[in-house]
């Protein structure tokens, strides 16, 4: 259980998901995140799972969206561009309670953009990115075990509250090497019970109807409603973060993924500056933990968030936060890094010479 | 008393939305009296598509998948990758199979995915009220092309069993029409034999059904059977019915 191997964070995320239990991989080719169908299409097999290179994006989510609904754990990866073409099926998945799992190897954005690790695909992943009234269950890694241990809440939260679920990593995340753990005990998939909705071979059991769709006068609603129900529950007890330094904190800095990493060599800078500097790293964007952020902002008065893109999670804290407290940001786009030096002069900037409004765009 | 005749166990008894003189119906019923005789009401999963037929799960008597437009044959193959003891077919029409879905339906056939296709082709989109649809054919009126589709303005109808029957990994390939009984039940053979192929293991097996669609066909309420006229008259002579691929016999 405990012994470390030394993995890319693709195929650790990829190991991962086969751990947790997923039996069908559809994926399409896209730098940066290719190691990941590269691993399904020799692993999955090997524990009795399905390997398919799809003709396109749109063809891999319609693929897992059809296997999971006969309540197999089903992943598909990709990349920023790739995660665009996918909405659609996301869309549905999501319209008709179908729990999978997509992981986003985020990079460099709009349009074709760069192959760098990025964070500019916040908005799409958490705002929705299809259309229509629903939510995603997204996590965010930032280091390789959590890329390897995460497909397991993914899956659990995605088959509880009946939703799709994402990854949502970066170029950095998947192709960088890190000692890693698997934490969580392997599932066998024929261990677990089939959803009481799944479509598929039955003995005279009433059939089975996966669907969006409804005509009828306000029946949408009604079960977009019933939904919205199950969104409330997972908000209410599925919100990860981890805090570190921050009981005595006068500065927090907000960051998930790759940012993160940043900001902590960043905090620990600035600590030996002076400045009492902790940070607050959001684990699951969606839910993002804005209740927990709000206690904050009784005690802590300066907020910056750090991102790999040109603003977008600082509007969650800024919703979080309220008006209790100042909300800075320092952020760089289009797959550049930013480095804790950058970070840590925005920090004394803020802290030392009180700057109202902190937004360094290179 | 004998009984002569009765509805088949595969359809429900919900009573279809279909336009009077359609075509669906008559298909719904030859696909639930073949799922009857193969006995395998429980194993089979019915991929609905976006178009005429997007309320299919509510007549087939068996489990049931509604997706994105043109996207069946995606959903139907992750179905059968993981649960390859189901019986998995995609109803489709033109316009879901034949444009937004091209690339789905060909590569299915590419990779000879053991599914069974029925492909409903009555060159026009019905549900969207009439536009003109990848089959409509030349002189034809739709919509968005109310003089008549030119090749010129709008290129050729697409003929899916010819395009597909290039395709190594597609295994039959049949199109039939249902305009008069005898017809019916050569089409009802056909699709017997898509789906005994998937029992069999054969691989992608396709039947295309040329079906009237009096509503959008502007067809005179007074003489329905006009539609049926059009289809021998016309569709037929641009979509020849037979047999295009039968691996087995090659």
């Amino acid at each position: 259980m405990s012994e470390k191997k030394l993995m890319k964070g693709n195929e650790a995320l990829a190991e991962g998901a086969v751990r947790a239990g997923c039996r069908f991989f559809a994926g399409y080719p896209i730098t940066p995140q290719n190691e990941v169908p590269e691993y399904m299409s020799w692993r999955l097999p090997e524990v009795g799972g399905a390997f398919i290179q799809a003709e396109s994006e749109v063809a891999a989510i319609n693929m897992i969206y059809g296997a999971a609904a006969t309540g197999t754990r089903c992943l598909t990866s990709s990349s920023s561009p790739g995660v665009s073409l996918k909405q659609e099926g996301i869309s549905y998945c999501a319209g008709s309670d179908i729990p999978l799992l997509i992981a986003n190897v985020v990079r460099g954005g709009p349009g074709l953009g760069n192959i760098a690790g990025s964070q500019g695909d916040y908005w799409q992943a958490t705002r929705g990115g299809g259309h229509g009234d629903y939510r995603v269950f997204v996590m965010a890694p930032y280091s390789v075990s959590e890329m390897a241990n995460f497909p397991h809440k993914c899956y659990e939260t995605a088959f509880k509250y009946r939703l799709p679920s994402m990854i949502l990593a970066d170029g950095i995340l998947g192709q960088m090497m890190e000692p890693v753990e698997f934490i969580h005990p392997e599932i066998d998939p024929k261990s677990l019970e089939e959803p009481e909705w799944a479509i598929g071979v039955n003995k005279g059991r009433a059939k089975h109807i996966i669907n969006s769709l409804d005509l009828r006068e306000g029946m949408l609603e009604k079960m977009i409603l019933e939904r919205a129900k199950r969104y409330r529950e997972l908000e209410g007890a599925e919100v990860l973060y981890e805090e570190k330094l921050l009981n005595d904190a006068e500065i927090a800095l907000v960051a998930y993924g790759t940012s993160a990493r940043v900001a902590t060599a960043a905090v620990k800078a600035a600590r030996e500056k002076g400045i009492k500097a902790g940070l607050f790293r959001p684990i699951t964007l969606w839910p993002y933990p804005k209740a927990r952020l709000a206690e904050l902002a009784s005690r802590i008065k300066k907020f910056l968030a750090v991102e790999m893109n040109l603003g977008q999670m600082v509007d969650d804290v800024r919703l979080a936060v309220n008006g209790r407290a100042e909300v800075y940001l320092y952020s760089r786009p289009g797959g550049s890094v930013i480095t804790a030096e950058e970070v840590t002069a925005a920090i004394e900037n803020i802290v030392k010479n009180g700057a109202r409004e902190y937004a360094a765009l290179k | 008393m004998q009984l002569l005749n009765k509805n088949p166990e595969s359809l429900t008894d919900k009573l279809m939305h279909y336009c009077p003189g359609c075509g669906h119906g008559i298909i719904h019923r030859v696909i639930a009296e073949v799922m009857d005789e193969l006995k395998i009401r429980n194993r089979t999963i019915c991929v609905v598509p976006v178009g005429c037929a997007v309320f299919a799960d509510k007549y087939f008597n068996c489990d049931a998948i509604q997706g994105p437009h043109g996207r069946g044959p995606a959903q139907a193959t992750g179905i059968k990758r993981v649960k390859p003891d189901a019986i998995v077919f995609s109803y489709q029409g033109d316009g879901d199979l034949a444009s937004i879905g091209m690339a789905e339906i060909v590569h299915a056939a590419i990779r000879s995915e053991n599914i069974t296709v029925i492909f409903v082709n009555n060159a026009i989109y019905g549900m969207t009220g009439g536009q003109m649809a990848p089959t409509t054919l030349i002189g034809q009126k739709a919509t968005t092309c109310p003089a008549g589709r030119t090749a010129k303005q709008a290129g050729y109808p697409i003929k899916m069993c010819e395009l597909l029957a290039t395709i190594e990994g597609a295994a039959y390939l049949e199109r039939t029409t249902v305009h008069t009984a005898p017809n019916v039940l050569k089409t009802k053979a056909a699709i017997k034999k898509a789906f005994q192929n998937q029992l069999d293991c054969k691989g992608f097996s396709m039947v295309e059904v040329l079906s009237m669609c009096p509503t959008n066909w502007g067809t005179p309420l007074d003489n329905p059977s006009e539609a049926t006229r059009y289809i021998n008259d016309a569709m037929m002579k641009v979509f020849p019915v037979g047999v295009h691929k039968d691996a087995k016999q090659q």
